[in-house]
């Protein structure tokens, strides 16, 4: 039986993590198709056709799909259920909203936030945010399963031409109305996905202090992170936040900066492939999962921190 | 309006989780146990809505084995009319959950049912999304703000790309966000209050749901340590090693 990946998109394009999930959903069976549900969404549909690991896209289209209600969404996809054997999604806040719905329609005990396909049925995610791993098993006979997509590479994304299949639409879910989505605009990389992250916690004693965090970060290219502390105090907006609470971040390199270490906060980051400690408590649990830690006062380290890159790249030039 | 409030017990967020050593589950022996932190916000906002003279009545329900009963009774302490205890035994899988509580739903005729976005034990978050597609009512997933509206709910909804406004009808599911509310602590005289009102006890196998586990456990394990760090001496040494060595910049 097939797989069938739920693609998220703003209509327009892709959204990166689809392609995560669309790894994900290969590593369960070879025969992966997707569905894409949205009001003329022809480009973003186009552009999934492209993933080369995809055999074929249903495309389901109608005014009520244009801003992904899961009341709508959910109808379609237990729908076209009866021809798949597992129903892919990412772990976002777009899969997560969406799949219950989907599995409880199908009578079906869902697999949450995946890090690992082990076996068709066999999956490991982590359970009290990371702190273990467990291995789990489904005896359902069909499986829904969300990604985390961090755990996952993202697949190719061009090269492929699967067909495109028209699906009828399913009727309106009258009960919920979509108003508005404030959309945080931003020229920096976008936390989930950034290579770099600059975090700053409650050591930066308050909000203005944060531009120091902000200046790091331009010269990094990093996106801006903080703890919940730090979002607590008032020193910044909690779409910062990065934890198990806030959003879990895996990039090349994370820099905590003032963050002792709480265990919430370590949940979200402490997957980065290097991670660097800025603190000036030696004993604090920060440094436990640091690569490099530096033992020092934020105030003086920061700006120094600056002065060495500009340095960098003084010397590159 | 009348609002139901699923409540869970679950390992306390500030205990370190350790993973029993014939890696079959966490250990839970002697440890501190309390409210699942979202559960809270739950109940802190229909006890505010209750305040504002918008609800007439909140019903706090947990799921679980007899001592969740201490669950219920904290939701009591800091202001819900009654309890519901549904007594069950062993591993519950959110879907059983969410039948058990239709069950409930069903017996109650809740208005509103309120429950946290996520437990921080299973981290499945499925729970009220599943009950809203059992009653095939609306769903409000990652509540950051609520407000009642002519028997209508606008609800703010903490998203990846920033936040979104949804309307949606009475009765209705909403999941609450950390960052609805902040809970309230139950003063002394309410805790002795509490005591006093009343809590229903049910027995899971007598609400005609089976909630026979779907999911096999087969092991759970401690996450790989990351490698031990070093410690640099200054900010120059540190920009040497993640230029040279780590090379990630």
């Amino acid at each position: 039986m097939s797989v069938l990946l739920i693609a998220e998109h703003n209509n327009k394009e892709l959204k990166p993590f689809t392609l995560n999930a669309c790894t994900a959903a290969s590593q369960i069976d070879n025969d992966v198709h997707a569905v894409i549900i949205g009001h003329n969404c022809d480009e973003a549909s186009k552009a999934l056709s492209e993933l080369p690991l995809i055999k074929k896209v249903i495309q389901v289209e109608a005014t009520h799909y244009e801003n992904f209600v899961a009341e709508n969404f959910a109808p379609v996809i237990v729908k076209l259920a009866e021809n798949y054997s597992h129903i892919i999604s990412s772990a976002n806040t777009f899969g997560k909203n969406l799949m219950p719905r989907i599995a409880a329609a199908l009578d079906t005990s869902q697999i949450s936030d995946i890090i690992k396909v082990i076996a068709p049925d066999t999956f490991l995610r982590p359970i009290y945010a990371g702190n273990a791993f467990a291995t789990v098993k489904s005896k359902d006979a069909k499986k829904c399963v969300t990604i985390r997509p961090t755990s996952f590479d993202p697949s190719e994304s061009s090269g492929g031409s699967a067909p495109i299949e028209k699906a009828d639409p399913g009727e309106e879910f009258a009960k919920t109305k979509f108003i508005k989505r404030e959309e945080v605009k931003s020229d920096r990389p976008e936390l989930g996905t950034a290579r770099v992250v600059v975090s700053g916690g409650r050591g930066m004693q308050s909000g203005d202090n944060f531009k120091l965090i902000t200046s790091l970060a331009d010269k990094l290219n990093a996106a801006i992170g903080a703890s919940r502390a730090a979002v607590d105090a008032g020193y910044i907006s909690n779409d910062h936040q990065v934890g198990q609470t806030g959003k879990v971040v895996v990039p090349d390199l994370y820099i905590a900066v003032g963050i002792s270490g709480a265990i919430q906060h370590l949940a979200g980051m402490k997957e980065s492939k290097v991670i660097v400690a800025i603190n000036k408590d030696g004993e604090a649990p920060i440094f436990s999962v640091a690569d490099y830690g530096l033992e020092a006062d934020l105030f003086e380290a920061v700006p120094q921190f600056l002065e060495e890159l500009n340095k960098l790249n003084t010397i590159q030039k | 309006m009348k609002i139901l409030v699923a409540v869970k017990r679950v390992i306390d967020y500030n205990v370190q989780i350790r993973v029993k050593e014939d890696n079959t589950g966490v250990v839970t022996d002697n440890v501190k146990m309390s409210t699942n932190p979202p559960d809270d916000n739950a109940i802190e906002e229909a006890v505010k809505i209750k305040e504002a003279g918008k609800a007439t009545e909140v019903v706090a329900v947990s799921i679980g084995e007899e001592k969740a009963q201490e669950t219920v009774r904290k939701a009591l302490a800091v202001g819900a009319d009654r309890g519901i205890l549904v007594k069950t035994d062993g591993v519950i899988e959110p879907l059983a959950v969410s039948k058990l509580l239709q069950k409930i739903v069903e017996k109650e005729k809740p208005d509103l049912v309120f429950m946290g976005k996520q437990a921080i034990d299973d981290d499945c978050n499925q729970t009220g999304q599943m009950l809203s597609a059992l009653l095939n009512w609306p769903q409000a997933t990652f509540a950051s703000k609520i407000e009642i509206k002519d028997g209508k709910l606008e609800v703010t909804r903490e998203i990846d790309e920033g936040l979104e406004t949804i309307e949606i009808n009475v009765p209705a599911i909403v999941t609450c966000d950390l960052r609805l509310n902040e809970p309230r602590y139950a003063s002394l005289p309410n805790i002795m209050k509490a005591k006093k009102k009343p809590i229903e006890q049910l027995n899971a196998s007598d609400l005609g749901v089976d909630i026979t586990p779907r999911i096999e456990q087969v092991k759970v394990e401690e996450p790989p340590k990351r490698k031990a760090g070093i410690k640099v001496s200054s900010v120059a040494e540190l920009v040497q090693k993640l230029k040279n060595e780590a090379k990630v910049i």
